[in-house]
């Protein structure tokens, strides 16, 4: 029973934020104030995870490939498709679940518990609109546009693990890259990446917004938004993959 | 002014306002009283529309809030300004983009205008030199008066403060309140003060109105509290033996006889 009533607030919360803005130079602000918080904020640790991540990719995939009928540039066609089908958008996003998803659960829960939603609720200001419509959309633009990096990043960090191992030399690497490449697969990242920035976005909004109580509640339901956000990515996954591909 | 006609909400099973009713006018402060958890915060957040009473109406200037549609809501939430109780400054903007926030949000002003509407209400409540400061950095009578700037920034007809006087030390209790006396009469403001600060009772209370357990229990002046023969009210106000000898002298100084009882 309380799963479908959260459910039933969760879609009337989205159904809230499709309202006029008082005053479009304001909601712009906040939108770009966003975007900063939630692209650039997240930047650095996209590319660290990223490139770690094709390295990994790389070193392991080389492990496994021990016969010498297959050429090593597979290494790097494995790669490439491991990294741009399910690492970049998929473990991405999860780490944005906890660094951009725990900060908007809080961020809204700190200002539900300090009063500052009801300050603006009284000044005559659309709440849903204003706090939360300008993190969907901050989201929906930039996390796709750090995937698309995450991408480049992972394929790159996985080409300098296989050269700086002595497992495949970088021309080699860059053969591997283009060999079968399917623009289709960069869509279905895409694709995926819009869903992920959605739920990264909305879900822990959601769990911010309606906190009752006072800082252990921001806690909890700061926890409860990244795990509730990881599991609908996952599922989220496994739906768009049986459907996409 | 404010009318509240026959208002009652509840929680659940649980009646929090019983059938309260009460007339609220413009250029006086308009204050609820009572214990905890009697109900006066309940009724105030029904009065912004933060809650939607089970019954009864709220007028404002005769327009019946409770029936209003979202947009005349709207209209009306901008002749409100409210002084929350932990005054509800957002952390991230400095005071001067705190108080300029509604001026941002609802007026087509240039920045030289808003900047100088800033500063004047700033100065009315006593702050200077603190337009660049955070909220984090300033003191908890500070924060009051930056909130208080901020609800009269857009010169609203209605001032609502919830416990304005809540974690305040007794001197600068003295200082909120003075201003919000001073802001009420020279703006021709009707605010409604919740509080449980007997001080606020006998400084501003031009019009008093008594709640226990959800039910209106009393209403009058600062002067008729005083000579009120309602059990429940004096011992709510005069708890304690200090505030019961201040009750004696102030009727001594109002009537020149002490009570019956005291030699």
């Amino acid at each position: 029973m309380g799963i479908i009533s959260d459910i039933g607030r969760y879609l009337l919360m989205l159904k809230g934020m499709f309202s006029r803005p008082e005053n479009g130079k304001m909601y712009w602000k906040e939108f770009m104030h966003q975007c900063s918080d939630i692209g650039v904020g997240s930047l650095g640790i996209v590319a660290i995870i990223s490139v770690f991540i094709g390295a990994v990719s790389t070193v392991q995939t080389a492990y496994q490939l021990i016969t010498p009928l297959i050429p090593k540039s597979t290494i790097a066609v494995i790669v490439r498709d491991t990294v741009i089908l399910e690492f970049a958008p998929t473990l991405t996003c999860i780490v944005l679940a906890g660094v951009v998803g725990s900060k908007i659960a809080s961020e809204l829960g700190n200002m539900r518990v300090s009063e500052q939603i009801d300050a603006l609720e009284i000044m005559g200001i659309n709440t849903k609109t204003y706090l939360i419509m300008p993190k969907i959309a901050a989201g929906l633009l930039t996390i796709p546009m750090l995937i698309a990096i995450a991408m480049a990043l992972g394929i790159w960090g996985g080409r300098l693990a296989a050269n700086m191992a002595n497992i495949v030399s970088p021309e080699e690497f860059d053969k591997g890259l283009h060999e079968g490449f399917l623009p289709y697969n960069v869509f279905f990242a895409l694709a995926k990446s819009y869903t992920f920035a959605f739920i990264i976005c909305s879900i822990p909004a959601f769990f911010g917004f309606y906190v009752k109580g006072g800082s252990l509640e921001i806690g909890r339901a700061s926890t409860k938004a990244v795990v509730i956000s990881c599991i609908m990515i996952l599922f989220a996954d496994y739906i768009l993959s049986a459907l996409l591909l | 002014m404010i009318e509240v006609k026959n208002i009652r909400k509840s929680f659940g099973e649980k009646i929090v306002i019983n059938d309260v009713s009460a007339a609220m006018k413009s250029g006086q402060c308009n204050l609820i009283i009572g214990s905890s958890g009697s109900g006066k915060t309940v009724l105030m957040k029904c009065m912004v529309g933060l809650f939607a009473p089970d019954k009864g109406e709220i007028l404002y200037d005769g327009a019946n809030f409770v029936e209003m549609t979202g947009e005349q809501r709207t209209n009306i939430r901008k002749e409100i300004g409210m002084l929350f109780q932990g005054s509800a400054l957002f952390d991230s903007l400095t005071v001067q983009q705190n108080v300029m926030f509604p001026l941002d949000m609802f007026t087509k002003d240039t920045t030289r205008e808003k900047l100088k509407r800033v500063n004047e209400v700033l100065d009315r409540v006593n702050l200077v030199d603190t337009n660049k400061k955070f909220p984090s950095e300033l003191s908890g009578g500070m924060k009051k008066r930056v909130a208080l700037a901020r609800a009269i920034v857009l010169n609203p007809k209605y001032l609502f403060c919830d416990e304005p006087n809540s974690g305040l030390d007794p001197q600068t209790s003295l200082v909120i309140d003075k201003l919000i006396r001073e802001i009420t009469i020279e703006y021709n403001i009707c605010t409604v003060v919740n509080t449980h600060d007997m001080n606020s009772v006998m400084e501003i209370g031009n019009y008093i109105l008594y709640m226990y357990q959800g039910n209106k229990e009393w209403e009058g002046t600062n002067k008729e509290i005083i000579f009120s023969k309602n059990q429940r009210l004096n011992e709510f106000i005069f708890a304690s033996e200090f505030l019961k000898d201040a009750k004696e002298m102030r009727m001594l100084e109002e009537t020149g006889k002490m009570p019956p009882g005291n030699n």
